[in-house]
C-alpha cells in the first residue's frame, strides 16, 4: 500500500493504544497505594509502594475463594461446551439434514436475548432442581450463550478440512470415535483452541446471571467486589487490586491464541 | 461442494439441542407461563391473560428506559464502527507489531465487565481519578454521580474504550482476507488511497462490518453490568437502561408477573431491530459482491 499517510496513521493507532492503556495504568498506579495516599494525595505514581492491598486478597479467604469460585465453574463451562459443540459442529459442516438451518439460526437467538430476560426463569428453574448456589449451575447458565458461539466458530473451522479426509479414514477401515479424536481433532487444533478462548473469555466476564444465581459457595469473583464498594465504604486500593488481578487469567490465555483470534472473532460471532 | 444430505446426522446436533433446550426453551417456557398470571403466592395464581403486557406496554418509566437504550444504542454505532473501521485500516499488518497490536486491543475484551465499570469509576472521580481529576484541574465542572450529561458521557467513553476493538478485530480480519492482487491492480489503475478504501477494501469488510454492526447493537442493548458498578443507574434514572430496570422488576420488587411480560417484549424488541438491521446492511451493499466468507 502506499506510504504517503502511513505516519498520520501511525499516530492515531499510538494515541487509540494510550487511550487504552491510560485508565489500565491508573487501576495498577491504585492498587499499589495505601487508601490514605489514594484519596488524600494526587500522584502519578505510588509515593509510598505497597503490596498490602494484594496481601489482604491472598490471605482473606473471602476474597480468594472468589476467584478459586470464577475459575472453576468458566473451566466447567469451557469442557461442557467443547463437548457438546464438537459433535454438533461436524454435522452441521458435514451434512444437510431435516431442520439444519433453523436449528442454525435458533442457536444465534440465543446468543441474541438479555441474559436479563432469563434471570427470572433460571433462578426459579435452579431452585427448583436444588442447583442454586453451585459451580454447575453458572457453568450451566453461561452454556446459554457459549455453546451457539462454540458451534459457530467450530462449524467455522471444521468447513475449512476438506471431507475427502473424512472418507479416506472411514476406507481405511477407522472407527468414527477413533477417526475423529486421532485424526480430526489434531487438524482443528487453532479452532478448538480459539473456542476454549471465546467460551474462556464470555464465562470470565459475564456477572449478572452468575451473581444471581449464587450467594456464598460459589460467589464469582465480581460479585464480592460489587459488595466490598457498597458495603466497608470505599476500600479503593484492595478494589483496584481485586480488578488487576481479574486481567492476569485473561492476558495469559489471549497470548496463546493471538494469531487466530482474529479469524475466530470473524468467524465466531456471526 | 454440496454436503451429503443424511438425517442421521440429528444425533450429533442432539447434546446440543439438549443442552439448550434446558437452559432456553424451558425458561422461555416458563416466562411465558408467568406473564399471562398473577402469582400471589407459590401456590396460589391467577390467570390474567394480557393484562401484565397492557400494563407494561403503559409503563412510562418503561418508555423513558426504552428511548434511553435507543440514543445509547445508536451513539455507541455512530461512534464505534467508524472509529474501529479507522484502527482496522491503520493497524500493521505483519510482524511481531501485528502481533503486539492485536493484543494490546484485544485487553479490554477480556477484562470482567464488573472491572471495566470499576476501572472507570476510579478513573472518571473526581477526588481520586485521572481523568476526574485532570478535568477539574482545566476547570471543567464534571462529575458523574452528579450531572447526568457527565454520567452519560462516562458511560459513553466507556463503552467505546470496551468495545470499539471488537469492531477493529473483526475489521481487521476483513481487511487480511483481500488478496495483493487487488491492491497491485488498484496501483496500475493509479487508485488513490480513498477510491481503495472506497472500492475495495469497504465492499470487503461488508460482511464483517454486518456482523460488526449487529453484534454492537445487541451488546449495547443489553449493556447491565457497566453502568450498573460506575453509576448505578444514577444520577436519578438518567443512566438506568433496559436490563437494569427488568432487573430491578425481576429480582428487585419480584413482580414475577409484569417482569415476565417486560422480558418477552425485550427480547421481542432485540429479534426485531436485529431483523431490520441485518436486512438493510445486506440490500445496502448488494450489488458488490462480498469475498469475506461467512457461515451461512
Amino acid at each position: 500500500m502506499n506510504g504517503a499517510n502511513r505516519l498520520p496513521r501511525a499516530m492515531m493507532l499510538a494515541a487509540y493504544v494510550a487511550f487504552t492503556m491510560i485508565p489500565l495504568y491508573w487501576m495498577v498506579n491504585t492498587s499499589l497505594k495505601t487508601n490514605e495516599e489514594i484519596t488524600s494525595v494526587f500522584s502519578l505514581w505510588p509515593r509510598a509502594l505497597t503490596w498490602s492491598n494484594y496481601h489482604t486478597i491472598f490471605t482473606d479467604p473471602s476474597w480468594y475463594s472468589g476467584y478459586l469460585n470464577s475459575m472453576l465453574y468458566v473451566a466447567m463451562n469451557t469442557v461442557f461446551s467443547l463437548l457438546v459443540a464438537l459433535p454438533a459442529a461436524y454435522g452441521f459442516s458435514r451434512y444437510r439434514f431435516l431442520g439444519d438451518k433453523h436449528m442454525f439460526f435458533w442457536l444465534l437467538t440465543n446468543r441474541m436475548t438479555p441474559p436479563a430476560v432469563f434471570l427470572l426463569p433460571f433462578f426459579q428453574l435452579y431452585s427448583t432442581v436444588g442447583l442454586m448456589d453451585t459451580h454447575l449451575a453458572v457453568a450451566l447458565s453461561h452454556m446459554l450463550f457459549n455453546v451457539p458461539l462454540a458451534v459457530w466458530i467450530l462449524e467455522g473451522f471444521m468447513s475449512g478440512i476438506s471431507s475427502e479426509i473424512d472418507e479416506t479414514a472411514y476406507i481405511d477401515g477407522f472407527s468414527f470415535p477413533h477417526f475423529f479424536i486421532r485424526i480430526f481433532l489434531p487438524l482443528i487444533k487453532a479452532g478448538v483452541g480459539v473456542t476454549a478462548f471465546f467460551c474462556f473469555m464470555f464465562s470470565w466476564v459475564e456477572l449478572l446471571l452468575a451473581r444471581t444465581l449464587t450467594s456464598v459457595n460459589a460467589k464469582p469473583i465480581g460479585a464480592i467486589m460489587t459488595r466490598t464498594v457498597s458495603a466497608s465504604g470505599m476500600d479503593w486500593g484492595t478494589l483496584a487490586a481485586a480488578g488487576v488481578l481479574t486481567l492476569l487469567p485473561g492476558m495469559l490465555v489471549i497470548w496463546f491464541v493471538r494469531n487466530h483470534v482474529a479469524k475466530g472473532f470473524a468467524m465466531g460471532r456471526v | 461442494m454440496s454436503k451429503p444430505y443424511n438425517n442421521k446426522a440429528w444425533f450429533f446436533i442432539l447434546p446440543v439441542f439438549a443442552c439448550v433446550a434446558f437452559s432456553a426453551i424451558l425458561p422461555l417456557m416458563t416466562v411465558v407461563n408467568y406473564s399471562v398470571q398473577d402469582i400471589i403466592s407459590p401456590t396460589k395464581s391467577v390467570f390474567v391473560g394480557l393484562e401484565w403486557f397492557r400494563q407494561t406496554m403503559r409503563d412510562s418509566e418503561l418508555h423513558d428506559a426504552l428511548l434511553r437504550q435507543v440514543i445509547f444504542s445508536l451513539c455507541v454505532l455512530l461512534l464505534q464502527i467508524p472509529l474501529g473501521v479507522a484502527l482496522a485500516l491503520a493497524m500493521p499488518s505483519k510482524g511481531w507489531k501485528s502481533s503486539a497490536a492485536l493484543v494490546i486491543l484485544s485487553m479490554p475484551l477480556l477484562i470482567p465487565w464488573n472491572v471495566v465499570g470499576t476501572i472507570w469509576q476510579i478513573f472518571g472521580r473526581a477526588d481520586i481519578g485521572l481523568g476526574g481529576h485532570t478535568l477539574s484541574a482545566l476547570g471543567v465542572a464534571y462529575n458523574y454521580t452528579a450531572s447526568p450529561i457527565d454520567a452519560w458521557l462516562t458511560v459513553l467513553l466507556m463503552d467505546v474504550w470496551h468495545w470499539t476493538p471488537l469492531v477493529a478485530l473483526l475489521g481487521f480480519a476483513g481487511l487480511r482476507s483481500i488478496p495483493d492482487a487487488y491492491y497491485q491492480a488498484a496501483q496500475i489503475d493509479g487508485a488513490g488511497r480513498w477510491a481503495v478504501f472506497r472500492y475495495i477494501q469497504l465492499p470487503k469488510m461488508r460482511g464483517v462490518l454486518t456482523i460488526a454492526v449487529l453484534l454492537r447493537f445487541m451488546d449495547s442493548f443489553m449493556i447491565y453490568t457497566e453502568p450498573f458498578v460506575v453509576t448505578g443507574g444514577g444520577p436519578g434514572n438518567s443512566t438506568t437502561f433496559l436490563s437494569q430496570y427488568l432487573t430491578q422488576k425481576a429480582v428487585g420488587q419480584f413482580d414475577l408477573g409484569p417482569a415476565a411480560a417486560f422480558s418477552l417484549i425485550y427480547f421481542l424488541i432485540i429479534l426485531l431491530f436485529c431483523f431490520v438491521l441485518y436486512s438493510w446492511m445486506q440490500s445496502a451493499g448488494s450489488g458488490s459482491k462480498s469475498a469475506v466468507e461467512t457461515p451461512p
